[in-house]
């Protein structure tokens, strides 16, 4: 009797506490969302990390702990040349995408008064057809005997087709920086959008010219715009696989192609996970790096 | 304005060359014939292939959107501790590249010896989906108004009919916008499925194989017109309904 009375208090207590624990009644309300995330990303990115300790032999996987796959990074310098030619290309992709989409979002921010959502959506449509298809366009328009070429050539502008535009890494960043323009000119406009109009006034009204106005108060109120449209492009394209083995040709081969051939033809499970490995923290370094470098800059500018 | 022909001249590329009676890509245009689209409805890997990404579509768009509410409730209705950390580790897929989910996931199935189906891509959709659905209805709920449910509670509906009665229909427009963002990147995803399709095939899988052939281009030139047209429907159908999704929120308020 006493015991099921202390019983029925516990479970009264706890109901109490659980009703009045945001904390709690929020991660049960969170509970099953998180579940599948961790058996769908965590633990598959756990087996990531666990592989690249792992050793192939032919079509076997040997399970004891080695890190010979990451020597294989630092000792054969065509991984490590490959790493830092994907570095390089998303660097620029990130650099060509956010120059060439500030202009548009700063355009539709303060030059657009009616219909601005028509503009966003204009601007995303092209984005909603399939990558595939894009970055296929992209090799239909500069090919050998693509579009470009053959439109020169049928105006007379020139007798022979250009070789420099496909297959390379300038038709990569091309293509990419086409691929995600809508990711940067989003991000750009909404910081855009938010910023007081009355400072840019205030700016102008004690003397500052249009161009100083831009430089010490637009830019640096949009630079969060500016660091997550970097990120958002510079992060997923240095995996990109699609784009280079479509328009790359062999200069233009990307860490990406490697680790999908290490699951393909070259049959190298672990090097495969190691070199993945080594990418994200590579990638990881470099955005921190980014990101302390626009710090300084900041802290420069006030 | 330069760069909004560099935007769309990708997107011209396929309808305008669909349409040109050759079988090569270039200039000048030989003549307008429809006989690309006649190859498109013939082809029978072409429909397999779509029936199969409108299933994984609608499934991941469903399941998606369920877990995208459960979390946008809960990080919009309550205020927790600690849960930046998680809500950031649902949000990881926005970060990494598409290819090491792909091969995560490849690897964890492969261990666990699941055979890679559609399944298998569904679920690696459902990585991919979820933290947009979960973007797209936090910002629906925010600013949520909590009396209305309080109403509902106090006059006696249980939690069940008061998320279904009162919640749902407020929120319902996020809910659309997200069915159909979620839908449509299914749909378009070829990464995640090239790895984890098995011998199943789905819409961006089949023109990746198309894409080799040289004699199959014109078509795959068409199909991707159509894709074009098609999608440019369905993102204007959203804004329509997010619109009105507007309208009713503000009416409600008054």
């Amino acid at each position: 009797m006493n015991s099921t009375a202390a019983e029925h208090s516990l479970v009264a207590r706890f109901r109490l506490k659980f009703r009045r624990s945001e904390t709690l009644r929020g991660y049960a309300l969170l509970s099953p969302t998180l579940t599948v995330v961790l058996l769908g990303l965590l633990f598959p990115l756990a087996i990531l990390l666990t592989l690249s300790f792992w050793k192939q032999e032919y079509v076997d996987l040997i399970q004891t702990f080695t890190l010979t796959n990451y020597a294989d990074f630092f000792e054969k310098k065509i991984y490590y040349l490959i790493l830092y030619r994907s570095i390089r290309i998303s660097l620029f992709v990130m650099l060509a995408t956010v120059l060439l989409a500030y202009p548009l979002a700063y355009f539709i921010a303060f030059h657009v008064k009616k219909n601005k959502i028509m503009w966003i959506i204009l601007i995303t449509i092209p984005f909603w057809t399939s990558y595939l298809l894009r970055v296929f366009a992209w090799k239909v328009i500069l090919g050998y005997n693509g579009v470009i070429n053959s439109g020169l050539m049928s105006l007379g502008i020139i007798a022979e087709p250009l070789q420099f535009i496909l297959y390379n890494p300038i038709a990569v960043v091309i293509t990419l920086a086409h691929a995600w323009a809508a990711v940067a000119i989003l991000p750009i406009y909404v910081s855009l959008e938010k910023i007081d109009r009355s400072l840019i006034e205030a700016s102008r009204d004690l003397g500052e010219s249009a161009v100083m106005t831009f430089i010490r108060v637009t830019l640096p109120l949009s630079l969060p715009g500016v660091i997550a449209a970097s990120l958002l492009v510079f992060i997923p394209t240095v995996g990109d696989y699609v784009t280079p083995a479509l328009v790359g040709g062999t200069r233009g081969i990307m860490i990406g192609n490697i680790i999908q051939s290490m699951f393909g033809k070259a049959l190298n499970w672990p090097l495969g996970a190691a070199l993945s490995i080594i990418s994200m923290l590579t990638v990881t370094a470099v955005v921190c790096m980014l990101l302390g470098a626009t710090h300084l800059f900041r802290k420069k500018v006030a | 304005m330069l760069y909004l022909v560099f935007l769309y001249a990708p997107v011209a590329v396929l309808p305008l060359f669909s349409f040109n009676d050759s079988q090569y890509v270039t200039f000048p245009l030989l003549g307008f014939t429809l006989k690309w689209y006649a190859q498109l409805a013939d082809s029978q890997g072409l429909h397999s292939a779509l029936i199969n990404s409108l299933k994984v579509g609608v499934s991941v768009a469903v399941l998606s959107t369920v877990l995208g509410i459960f979390a946008a409730k809960a990080v919009t209705r309550y205020r927790m501790r600690r849960s930046g950390l998680l809500i950031g580790f649902i949000m990881v897929p926005l970060v990494i590249p598409e290819i090491i989910l792909g091969i995560s996931l490849l690897m964890t199935f492969s261990i666990s010896e699941v055979k890679l189906s559609l399944v298998t891509v569904g679920i690696g959709h459902l990585m991919l989906c979820t933290p947009f659905s979960m973007l797209v209805l936090i910002s629906r709920m925010e600013g949520f108004d909590q009396s209305y449910e309080e109403a509902s509670q106090d006059l006696g509906e249980n939690a069940w009919w008061t998320f279904w009665r009162v919640t749902f229909p407020i929120i319902l427009p996020g809910v659309v916008a997200s069915l159909l963002l979620t839908f449509t990147i299914s749909f378009d995803e070829f990464v995640l499925a090239f790895f984890l399709a098995g011998t199943d095939s789905t819409l961006p899988l089949h023109i990746w194989g198309q894409l080799r052939f040289p004699d199959k281009l014109p078509s795959t030139l068409a199909l991707g017109a159509i894709i074009v047209v098609l999608s440019t429907v369905v993102i204007f159908a959203a804004e329509l309904i997010r619109r009105s999704g507007v309208q009713v929120g503000g009416k409600s308020k008054v």
